[in-house]
This record gives C-alpha cells, structure tokens and sequence, in this order.
C-alpha cells in the first residue's frame, strides 16, 4: 500500500536520515524509533505530503503522493502534536467541521458514539477550551473513527492520556490493523499491540 | 468543491461570532482612525470634505491589516491547518475560502460603518454612495491580497509588522482608485473610470491571489 524509496531529509544543513525505504502492506503497523530531535516527526510529515523530502519518494498504491494529491487526502488520517481542535466549539463541532473540510461524510450519532468511546459522553456539549490537554487528544483521536481512512500516521498519539486513555488507544490502533488498515506512529510509551504484524524502523541512527 | 468552500467560510464566520471581542476591535480600530482626523486638523468643513476619502480609505486599510494578522495565525498555531491543507481539495480553495470569509467578517461592517463616518465629513449624499461602492469593490481585494501576506509571515516572529510592509504597498493602487472615485463624484469629473479600474484589479487579484496564498502555505507550513 505505502512504500517509501531512498528518502532523505535534511533539516537547516544536518541529515537527518537517508536511504531510508520500507513497504507496508494491508494490516500492517509501522512503529518509527528514535530519540528527541532525530527526525521521527519530519519523517511523518513527510509521509503525511505536509512537507517535502531532500530526496526520494513516498509511494501510494504504487503512485508518488504528489500525483494522487487527492485520493491520498481522502485515504490518510494524519494526527500530529497539534491536536487542531478549536477552543471556540463544542467537541462534536470540531469533529463535524473537520470531517467537512476533509471531504468525508458526518453522521452526528456516529460522532457522539465515538465520543462516548473515548470516555467524553459528559463534555458533548462543552466548549474545547474547557476540557484538559488529554481530554482534547482523546478529541483528535475520536476524529480517527470517523474518518474511514486507510491509513493513519500518528505523532506520539499516547502524549497525554492516562492509563485508561492508552488502553483505548490501544485497542483502536489494533481494530484498525485488524480490519485491514494500515498505521504509522511514533511513540515513547510502550504499545501493546499483540498479534500485529509490527515494523519498526530506527531513525537517525 | 463548493461545499469544502462553503465549510471554510462558514467555520471561520461561526468562530468569529463566538469571539466577538477579537471581531470588534478591528470595527473599533476603524472608527477610531476616521474619528481622530477631525480633531487633529481643525473643524474646517471644505477641509474635511477634501480629505474625507483618503481619510476613510486609508483608515479602512489599517483595519484591514489589523485583523489580518490573525487570519491564518490561529489555525496554524492548533494544528488545523495543517489539517486543511491534507484535505483533498485544492489548497487554492482554501486560500479563497479564507479570504471570502475575511471579507464577510471584517469588509462588510466597514461597508456598514463608513456612510456614517463619511457624514461626519459632511461628504454629499452622492459622495457617499460611491464611497460605499468603491468600499465594496475594494475591500475584497484587501482581503484576497492581504491573505498572502498573512500566508507568508506565518510562524514569523513579528510577522504584524512585515506583514504591514509587504502588503501596504500592494494596496496603493486600490487606494488610488477607491479615494479617487470619491472625489471624482465630489468634483464632478465621474467616478465610473476609478471604478472600472477597482473592478479590473478585483477580478486579477481574485484570479492569482488565492494560488499565491496557497504556495505561500505551503511554503510556511513545511
């Protein structure tokens, strides 16, 4: 499904990686490695089209990114360290505007189910900004289920949440890879995912 | 398309209703400006009358970068524009999408406000008119141009300022043309040139200022 070739990404005028490639198949899980500052999150944003690599090419159903700009946007979920939820709406809002601006259909019942999922069936109707730092993650992370995507790449998805909200994260990355998605994420945390077909890759050395 | 358009504009109307602080100042700002050039140059009424256009021009200019700075600076600070630019459609859409809404959030009340401020200016009735129009041809373009600085100075640190000096000179001649059609109306010579002109620089800057935004975007986001 995804596959990268001789990638390379320079940041100011250190390398931080190259000749990097893999493949991922269908119900694959793709763990990136690597200490602070060695390129984990440049490399998903390179994955995710927000930036362009020094060289080399990321490969969709076998079509460079770039040229598949738009089957890519409907097929990829990208969460990064920004969560994108406005303070200013109510959770269900955030999910509805982001589901419209990604094109993808919004079933509010569906929205609030998922919301429930993560444990915030109190706080629907609560602007953003009252709810804590996990609380919106776990917002970010509900906008997953929604959005019918393929392939997710996560930036440290487990920042925080609690015990609880790890377990459910858990066990949404392995129904996802379990149903056939695919899933790309960084993490410092220890993710259990049992039975997961599981890649890791080192960056930076 | 249309609804991806619709969704940008209608998401940044919904959040600028719900911090109507932020939404007033800018109205505030403008009435501010207009109301200080009285003071500062004497009550002489065919003075006023002669400076009322550029007065209001010029101050509607001001609060326009006012609030521009804001345009893109939130939503990439949360995160949501990365998202946006991952939509599937095309950046451009984006771009226009958040200069309409600009346009609606902050030309329109301009739109609004400036007849009243043009009598304190003891502009004609027919002058007014034409400031009206010549406020409602223009203002689109302030937004549609000052969305590309506001997309080249993201994540800058003092991007107001450089905002305020890439993009003032690109509005001299909406400037030219909008102050000029009002005092064409005043003096008698027509305004139908300046505001044919206004419409000509309306339609180009609709034409490649969104594509411009959307490869500074992409540019600022990397």
């Amino acid at each position: 499904m995804l596959s990268v070739a001789d990638l390379a990404c320079e940041r100011g005028e250190r390398e931080l990686f190259r000749n990097l490639a893999f493949e991922l198949e269908k119900g694959q899980a793709l763990l990136v490695r690597g200490g602070n500052g060695r390129g984990k999150t440049s490399l998903l944003r390179i994955l995710s089209g927000l930036s362009s690599p020094t060289a080399g090419a990321v490969y969709w159903r076998g079509q460079p990114i770039e040229a598949v700009r738009e089957q890519y946007g409907y097929d990829m979920a990208y969460i990064g360290h920004a969560n994108a939820i406005k303070d200013d709406l109510t959770p269900l809002e955030n999910l509805q505007f982001a589901a419209a601006l990604r094109g993808r259909q919004f079933d509010s019942d569906q929205a609030v189910e998922a919301l429930a999922q993560l444990g915030l069936s109190h706080c629907i109707e609560l602007p953003a900004r009252a709810l804590s730092f996990g609380q919106r993650r776990r917002v970010a992370l509900s906008g997953l289920m929604l959005a019918g995507a393929l392939l997710w790449i996560l930036d440290e998805p487990l920042t925080g949440l609690d015990i609880d909200g790890v377990a459910m994260v858990e066990k949404l990355i392995y129904s996802h890879i379990a149903a056939g998605g695919v899933a790309i994420m960084t993490t410092h945390q220890p993710l259990v995912l049992e039975g997961v077909i599981q890649i890791s890759i080192s960056v930076g050395g | 398309m249309l609804r991806f358009l619709i969704t940008v504009v209608r998401r940044d109307v919904l959040l600028a209703v719900r911090r109507r602080g932020d939404w007033l100042t800018a109205q505030f700002f403008f009435v501010m400006v207009v109301s200080m050039f009285p003071l500062g140059v004497g009550p002489e009424p065919s003075m006023l009358r002669v400076i009322g256009p550029g007065v209001v021009w010029v101050s509607a200019l001001l609060a326009c970068l006012l609030s521009l700075g804001r345009l893109y600076a939130d939503d990439f600070r949360d995160g949501s524009l990365e998202q946006m630019l991952l939509s599937p459609y095309p950046n451009s859409l984006l771009a226009l999408g958040k200069a309409l809404a600009h346009w609606i959030i902050n030309g329109i009340p301009l739109l609004l406000i400036a007849p009243v401020l043009g009598i304190q200016f003891g502009l004609p009735a027919e002058a007014l008119l034409i400031l009206v129009l010549s406020l409602a041809i223009g203002t689109p373009i302030l937004s549609l141009l000052g969305g590309i600085g506001a997309a080249l100075t993201l994540g800058l640190r003092g991007g107001g300022v450089l905002i305020t000096l890439l993009i003032l000179p690109l509005y001299v001649p909406v400037l030219i043309f909008g102050a000029g059609a009002v005092e064409g109306a005043m003096s008698g010579t027509g305004s139908e040139a300046h505001l044919s002109l206004l419409g000509a620089f309306l339609v180009m800057s609709l034409l490649i200022a969104p594509w411009i935004s959307s490869l500074a975007l992409k540019v600022s986001v990397e």
